[in-house]
């Protein structure tokens, strides 16, 4: 080599070295948009008047509409629209008055037609937005757009040896796509903005928001670049993410997978990613021929959708509170803290039960923070201990509060109250019931509290010196003693103050 | 010829045709006569015409969101050319 082309090449060298290095200190940023696909909760299909209904035996719930039979005419379920309508207004869309469905053509076993009917060009929904809470700050993810279309059947291979096996009851079944703007920047972000889809989706009673039997499914469109750089790079599409668990798990591991091919200088192909949860990682789809090539045209079997003002107005009139108002309503109203409110209104049934025994119990701030407390704490435990939804809850919630005011009067101890709320909860009985039945009154005769008090200081000479002596935490020890005594029915005021005065003399 | 003999292959393939090398000329030859006539109507100034959506006048036809009664399992899959007692059957999907 000559000098001159020692020279070159040792620049170029350098050059190269500072790239890498760049490279490899350089911070990345993810990029993440959502397709959810919501199952509307409609008694029947989008285009025809089967049934939508979960888990039935299989081929039983088709007719020649959703099977796709030649002559036949698809009939849009106005419920359907109802409900796509609803959802956009609580996510702030434009409400498109005029709309129409497209064909999305392609080949699989369980498209029965050889198209989808969908939404193309002219989408009932768009521009919305929904807010968001990470790490306490509020994040706008825009909504790009909501669109109706039919789901597909169910493609069936264990059991069916060299074949797969077709159920079509699901064929038909309206969804809404609700397709987000690339706002999202990390994996918690994208399972935040989940969790408030299906909370409102839940609110508006338009979706159960059930993830595992497959009513909230979830596409992922993902891409990486440095931060501060504006143009996005490479994305894939992540297919597959069936719980709020996988979100996060398949988003967090496909962003660290694009950062790493970057670092080492390699280049992402753009392609659709399966998430497998058993192995934990994302996989390039093998097999189903990726034909992005749907050749969309207007839907000849319908006739376009025409929604007037008044509709929509009445529509909005009948949205219920949302998450959001709702929320602040309970700090502001309640004075709940910020955290318990986040609690009830994550889901409608939970805000309801909470705001009926708050009502039929509290008069003041103190009190709502009381019932709050066993709530979100005792019953929800118990709750949670059977896997039960607070639509299953055996407890009225006013039952909740006939305890409490039993507390307020003196009745019961707090800590007998617990042991009540219990016996409650399994039985469905009522608290005063309980009480008498147990024999749990709670013990306030100062002469049967003396007697208690006055045995325990004689068992325990010993104890009694050293907490003389200046052992002053041994007073923890005498009451927990009496409270034993008493099996917990000592009204522990009482108990705290004659003690105090016995042993000081 | 406005279709190359590449596109006439992805749009057969797209829609699961096999064509023979001579279809293909004369499959081509017709869409792009087609793509031709689609050319002159573009001549026309449009501008001031609403686009068609549909060749019916009609909006908003709609149906209430009740039951019908589905036909029964044997019927439904009873065109199908391969099938069991409960479902529909393909060839193995590889996924």
């Amino acid at each position: 080599m000559k000098g001159r082309d020692f020279w070159k090449w040792k620049s170029l060298k350098i050059k190269l070295e500072v790239k890498l290095r760049d490279r490899i200190s350089i911070k990345y940023e993810a990029i993440i948009g959502l397709e959810v696909h919501a199952q509307m909760l409609t008694e029947t299909k989008i285009f025809c008047g089967c049934s939508t209904k979960f888990g039935s035996e299989p081929n039983t719930q088709t007719c020649p509409v959703c099977i796709g039979m030649p002559g036949v005419l698809p009939v849009l379920n106005k419920k359907a629209l109802e409900y796509a309508i609803k959802t956009g207004l609580a996510m702030n869309c434009t409400i498109s008055k005029f709309s129409r469905f497209a064909r999305k053509n392609y080949f699989y076993p369980d498209l029965p037609k050889g198209y989808q009917i969908s939404q193309y060009e002219l989408p009932i929904c768009e521009h919305g937005n929904i807010e968001i809470v990470v790490n306490g700050n509020i994040r706008k993810i825009g909504i790009t757009r909501i669109h109706m279309e039919e789901d597909a059947g169910k493609n069936i291979h264990e059991g069916a040896g060299n074949y797969s096996f077709v159920d079509l009851n699901r064929a038909g079944v309206p969804l809404m796509e609700i397709v987000s703007e690339p706002d999202i920047r990390s994996a918690r972000e994208a399972v935040e903005y989940m969790k408030k889809m299906r909370t409102i989706l839940r609110y508006l009673g338009v979706c159960d928001g059930n993830m595992e039997q497959g009513s909230l499914r979830c596409d992922a469109n993902v891409s990486v670049r440095p931060v501060g750089q504006k143009e996005f790079g490479v994305k894939t599409e992540l297919k597959n993410i069936n719980s709020f668990r996988f979100v996060e798990k398949a988003l967090d591991y496909e962003i660290k997978r694009q950062i790493k091919v970057i670092k080492e200088g390699g280049k992402i192909l753009q392609e659709t990613r399966l998430w497998d949860s058993t192995q934990g990682i994302t996989e390039p789809m093998r097999g189903k021929e990726e034909a992005h090539d749907y050749r969309y045209f207007p839907e000849p079997d319908l006739v376009p959708v025409v929604v007037d003002q008044k509709w929509i107005d009445e529509i909005n009139a009948s949205l219920p509170e949302l998450p959001d108002i709702k929320r602040e309503r309970f700090v502001s109203v309640y004075g709940l803290p910020e955290n318990d409110a986040d609690f009830f209104t994550s889901d409608k049934p939970i805000a309801d039960w909470y705001e009926e025994a708050t009502a039929s119990y509290a008069l003041s701030v103190s009190g709502h923070k009381v019932v709050s407390n066993w709530v979100k704490g005792e019953l929800t435990r118990l709750l949670n201990e059977e896997n039960r939804s607070i639509e299953e809850c055996p407890l009225k919630p006013l039952q909740l509060a006939d305890m409490l005011t039993l507390i307020d009067k003196g009745t019961i101890s707090g800590k007998i109250a617990k042991t009540v709320f219990e016996e409650m909860y399994k039985t469905g009985k009522d608290a005063e019931v309980i009480i008498k039945e147990k024999g749990l009154v709670q013990i306030t005769d100062e002469g049967e509290i003396e007697k208690a008090v006055d045995e325990i200081i004689a068992k325990y000479p010993k104890e009694v010196e050293r907490f003389k002596a200046g052992e002053e935490k041994l007073i923890g020890f005498f009451i927990g003693q009496i409270m034993k005594a008493t099996k917990g029915k000592a009204n522990p005021q009482i108990v705290n103050e004659l003690l105090k005065k016995k042993l000081s003399t | 010829m406005k279709i190359s003999g590449k596109e006439i292959e992805h749009i057969a393939t797209l829609a699961r045709l096999y064509l023979q090398e001579e279809e293909k000329d004369l499959f081509g030859s017709q869409l792009s006569s087609i793509l031709d006539y689609m050319d002159k109507l573009n001549e026309l100034d449009t501008g001031d015409i609403e686009p068609t959506s549909h060749v019916l006048t009609l909006n908003n036809v709609m149906r209430a969101d009740f039951l019908v009664d589905s036909i029964a399992r044997q019927e439904a899959l009873m065109n199908a050319p391969s099938r069991t007692e409960k479902f529909y059957r393909v060839p193995k999907i590889i996924e």
